[in-house]
């Protein structure tokens, strides 16, 4: 184990040009979600950059006190996005953890979990299928149910059993890539293609069609190529970069020769790991440019609908709806106006901003598992911020803020409904098309 | 020895506040060896204490073992102050972080030490109130170390630092008992020892509560945005604002080289490429403002402003501000390192001194960027280094040192605002007798017989009193004598 790693400049691990950034101001520290829950600079963006440098000039060990406030971290970038002298905090986080996951062996169960995850399930669709099927079958036949007052998930460690809590009702359809080819509703103004992420057909397949709809309503022919896999942002998130940078080339390869004017993606996660390749496969000359070109052509939905004139025979959707910005949107991709204009622009649509709609909810990715104590905290406050609004709606714009949000709802016993960005405006052109056609507009289904 | 009194100490704070509420691994007290400056030092343990009870204890614990306590904010400070030079506990209060209470019709505000300087205006602005004091760091450091430090801002100019916006304080002694000082006015009866707890950088005992003064919002605010081509000439426009009778809220400058780093932080429109800006605030009724809008614009064209642009709604106000606040941390973008400094002098010595700066600057071949509240003569200058290069610290630290002799020559002080610490401490005796520092000690002591409160601090230590340079008790990496961390 070297411990002058960042010094040697060691593969993945934190380079020592980013950390000198870093000029100790604290600017940062009120931004911080964990800093805010703890008051401890050692939960930090200062206190972990500190600590990564420490470890690397071999001031301190791996101990597991070290591996706490770097797993603590949400990596919502908060930090990043407010920092004047811009220190790439997500690059170091990433790079940090990729370091410490060589230097250390985590629990059996948790090694386990994450082997399966990030090694067998993510980057493969059949699986994902047959795992959700079981689910669903779990959720439906009155197992979950029979399971949870038997007391038998004591017995399953934390992580499974905190997974098994924030599992999402599993609609009937799932959203399969296949190759397919939808055209534009009316004059073809766009060619772009739709990436489909690894969790979302799954759990959130009527938001996919809901998204197609909308680009087809915007000009835009929509092609859905069929060898895509998952963005690997979970992977990288948790320091994996080996399988992560396989899944990384093969997307390259699935869309950058496309002939698309952009690659379109509605899971802000996705959207920001994706935007970043280039940085994932930064010592590979030939695919670091392929993945800088290949980074361009990637924009959230909101992102790409709201730069044009968009399609503006939107019906109404009477609903009060709060809008909380998910981390990889508004700190990862700087993406904070575009939703909003998306939301105004609903007529019968009454937006009330809460407190806070930058913090993230806790959800970040594995976090809600690896991190059920602080994670909850976090989800606590967002759920009274979101009660104060009066909002019955929650809008989102990633599928872990959805099931996290949704779990918060279900924890507080409160009415309301989480919905993505793009769902309210699927709804509202759909209301817009019954009004013209002279039917009776309905509000969000 | 040592290590046995730290581990009694982290034991008996574990028992006192719980395992959540103290740190004492040496990979998790290591966080707590710096601040914003340069010097690094790390304590025994740190505890994060909830009531004023709790701190009471704390302090209580420390006595018992004889080791030193020292309160720290946010770490914000650029003098070292929250530093625990000689080891000990750091009484961390950022979970005393509640507003306890308001009085809109007194306009006062009661909050524990943690809270964050611009949590309180955010929270009685739809009362139309606000704290005046607004150091740019106001939106990460706290009351508990402002008040420590008496920080000041960019518009101290027109309504004074900290210290005029302080009523009263609960105050845990280094003995451990608590004491309330001050009350809800500005001139109570007895001696004024709120006034001679801000501004001793937490060296007279823990602040557990404070009572500050709110102001009344102003019905009209314009922001000038004012650009030369020199330094030369903005300073001289500095002195022609003051000399026209006028004082602005706020009167700041920027040299090009900060304004290259703002511009590439935060896109607010400042020209990157103008050797000099003056960020012109006036604040007061409609026609007033109006009126010495039209009067610094006119001193500024005398004094060959190449362009004014004016920013009257609060979006790009809220724009202007937000850049120069973030402006110091900025420079991280243009050098891996900078010493930033704090020295004052009067304002009409301005000219005279910048080029002092300029000049020691070329000298040790190290580039110095200006940026400062220029309405009350406050300099911060900042020069930039990169640590790496061999022995540039002793050239970075000697001419920090020649930036102090040069504003203490022209009549000035050693600190503005960012206080003493154990940055300057070693100056002290550049503007002090030693009957000064005398009664300060005697002052102190009434309050910390054993010297054991934040030591180290703001007295020169006899040590090494010959010693006049600053000199960074730095970290370094084992094997890398010249890498300081
Ligand atoms: C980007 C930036 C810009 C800045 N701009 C300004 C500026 O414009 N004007 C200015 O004056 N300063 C400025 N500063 C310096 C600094 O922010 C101030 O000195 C601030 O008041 C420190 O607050 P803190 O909470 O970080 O205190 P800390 O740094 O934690 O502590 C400062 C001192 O106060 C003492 N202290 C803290 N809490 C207590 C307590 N409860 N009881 C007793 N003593 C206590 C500490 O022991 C220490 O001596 C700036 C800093 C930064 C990073
Ligand atoms: S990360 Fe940026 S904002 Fe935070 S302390 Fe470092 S330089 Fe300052
Ligand atoms: S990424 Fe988020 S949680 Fe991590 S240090 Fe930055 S602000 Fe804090």
């Amino acid at each position: 184990m070297s411990s002058l790693s960042i010094l040697a400049g060691a593969r993945d691990a934190p380079a020592e040009e980013d950390l000198l950034k870093c000029v100790h101001c604290g600017l940062c520290l009120d931004n911080c979600p964990t800093y805010l829950a703890t008051g401890q600079e050692t939960e930090s963006p200062r206190g972990r950059l500190h600590l990564i440098q420490a470890l690397g000039h071999g001031r301190i060990e791996a101990t597991d006190a070290y591996a706490s406030h770097i797993d603590r971290c949400l990596v919502c970038r908060a930090c990043e996005a407010v920092c004047p002298s811009g220190v790439p905090f997500g690059r170091i986080m990433e790079a940090a953890r990729a370091d410490l996951s060589r230097r250390r062996q985590p629990a059996w169960t948790n090694r386990f979990v994450y082997w399966l995850l990030f090694k067998k399930l993510l980057p493969n669709r059949r699986r994902l299928r047959a795992l959700s099927s079981t689910l669903r079958h779990y959720q439906t036949s009155g197992m979950q149910r029979m399971v949870r007052s038997s007391g038998l998930l004591r017995l399953l460690p934390t992580t499974v059993r905190q997974m098994e809590r924030s599992m999402p009702a599993l609609p009937t359809r799932y959203f399969e890539p296949q190759g397919s080819f939808l055209p534009a509703f009316g004059a073809s103004r766009h060619r772009v293609a739709f990436f489909s992420g690894c969790i979302m057909p799954f759990a959130y397949g009527p938001v996919h069609e809901a998204t197609i709809r909308v680009l087809r309503h915007n000009g835009c022919d929509v092609v859905v190529p069929r060898v895509q896999t998952c963005c690997g942002a979970l992977n990288v998130h948790a320091g994996e970069r080996t399988m992560a940078r396989q899944m990384a080339r093969r997307n390259i390869r699935a869309f950058l020769d496309l002939e698309i004017d952009a690659v379109i993606v509605n899971s802000a996660g996705c959207g920001s790991t994706l935007k970043e390749y280039s940085e994932l496969l930064g010592a590979d000359p030939l695919w670091h440019a392929r993945a800088e070109r290949f980074g361009a052509m990637v924009k959230d939905v909101s992102e790409f609908v709201a730069a044009q004139p968009f399609e503006r025979n939107l019906g109404p959707v009477s609903r009060r709806v709060t809008f909380q910005e998910s981390c990889h949107l508004v700190h990862a991709q700087r993406i904070s106006a575009e939703p909003r204009t998306l939301l105004h622009a609903i007529p019968g649509l009454e937006l009330v901003e809460m407190a806070h709609p930058e913090n993230c909810c806790g959800s970040a990715g594995i976090y809600s598992f690896a991190q059920p104590k602080l994670s909850n905290q976090l989800l606590n406050t967002k759920m009274d911020d979101i009660e104060a609004t009066g909002a019955d709606v929650i809008v989102t714009a990633n599928p872990g803020c959805m099931l996290q949000l949704q779990a918060g709802l279900e924890r507080k016993g409160a009415s309301g409904e989480v919905r993505h960005l793009i769902e309210l405006l699927d709804a509202s052109y759909e209301a817009g098309a019954r009004g013209a056609s002279g039917r009776r507009p309905t509000a969000s289904r | 020895m040592a290590d046995r009194q730290s581990a009694i100490l982290a034991r008996r704070l574990v028992e006192l506040l719980g395992e959540d509420a103290v740190l004492h691994r040496p990979e998790d007290v290591i966080v707590y060896e710096y601040d914003y400056g340069l010097d690094r030092a790390a304590p025994e343990a740190v505890a994060f204490p909830r009531t004023t009870a709790e701190v009471a204890s704390i302090v209580k614990v420390a006595r018992s073992l004889e080791l030193p306590i020292v309160a720290r904010g946010a770490g914000t400070g650029i003098s070292g102050g929250a530093i625990p030079v000689q080891g000990g506990v750091v009484i961390a209060l950022s979970r005393m972080n509640h507003i306890l209470d308001v009085d809109p019709a007194n306009r006062i505000a009661v909050v524990e030490p943690g809270v964050v300087n611009l949590n309180i205006s955010k929270a009685v602005e739809p009362l139309g109130l606000f704290f005046a004091p607004d150091p740019s760091s106001q939106k990460a450091s706290t009351i508990g170390g402002n008040v420590g430090n008496n920080a000041g801002g960019p518009h101290c100019l027109a309504h004074g630092t900290t210290t005029n916006h302080i009523l009263g304080v609960e105050l845990v002694l280094p003995s451990g008992s608590v004491v309330e000082l001050g009350g809800i006015s500005k001139d109570g009866p007895g001696y004024d020892l709120t006034g001679l707890v801000v501004g001793a950088e937490g060296t007279v005992g823990i602040v557990t509560r404070v009572t500050v003064q709110l102001m009344i919002e102003p019905p009209a605010v314009k922001t000038a945005l004012a650009i030369f081509t020199s330094v030369e000439d903005a300073s001289a426009a500095v002195s022609g604002i003051i000399g026209q009778g006028i004082i602005p809220s706020a009167l700041e400058l920027m040299d090009g080289l900060a304004l290259r780093a703002i511009e590439a932080a935060f896109h607010a429109g400042y020209p990157p490429d103008a050797g000099a800006v003056l960020l012109v605030e006036l604040d007061g009724l409609d026609e007033s403002v109006t009126e010495q809008t039209q009067v610094v614009e006119k001193v500024c064209h005398d004094n060959h402003a190449v362009e004014i642009r004016v920013a009257d709604t609060p979006e790009a106000r809220a724009k202007l501000w937000a850049a120069r606040k973030g402006a110091a941390s900025a420079m991280g973008r243009i050098a891996p390192n900078y010493y930033l400094h704090d020295t004052v002098i009067a304002r009409t010595r301005l000219p005279g001194v910048l080029a002092d700066v300029i000049a020691i600057g070329e000298r040790h071949n190290l580039p110095i960027a200006n940026l400062f509240h220029a309405g009350d003569g406050n300099l911060h200058p900042m020069i930039l280094f990169d640590v790496r290069e061999q022995g540039v610290l002793g050239r970075v630290m000697q001419a920090g040192r020649e930036i102090l002799d040069a504003s203490v020559a022209a009549g000035g002080t050693i600190s503005g605002e960012h206080g003493i610490g154990m940055e300057k401490n070693q100056f002290m005796p550049k503007i002090f007798s030693e009957a000064d520092l005398e009664v300060m000690a005697r002052v102190r002591a009434a309050f910390d017989p054993t010297g054991l409160c934040n030591p180290g601090k703001v007295f020169p230590t006899p040590t090494s009193c010959h010693d006049t340079a600053i000199r960074p008790r730095a970290a370094v990496a084992p094997g890398h004598p010249e890498l300081w961390i």
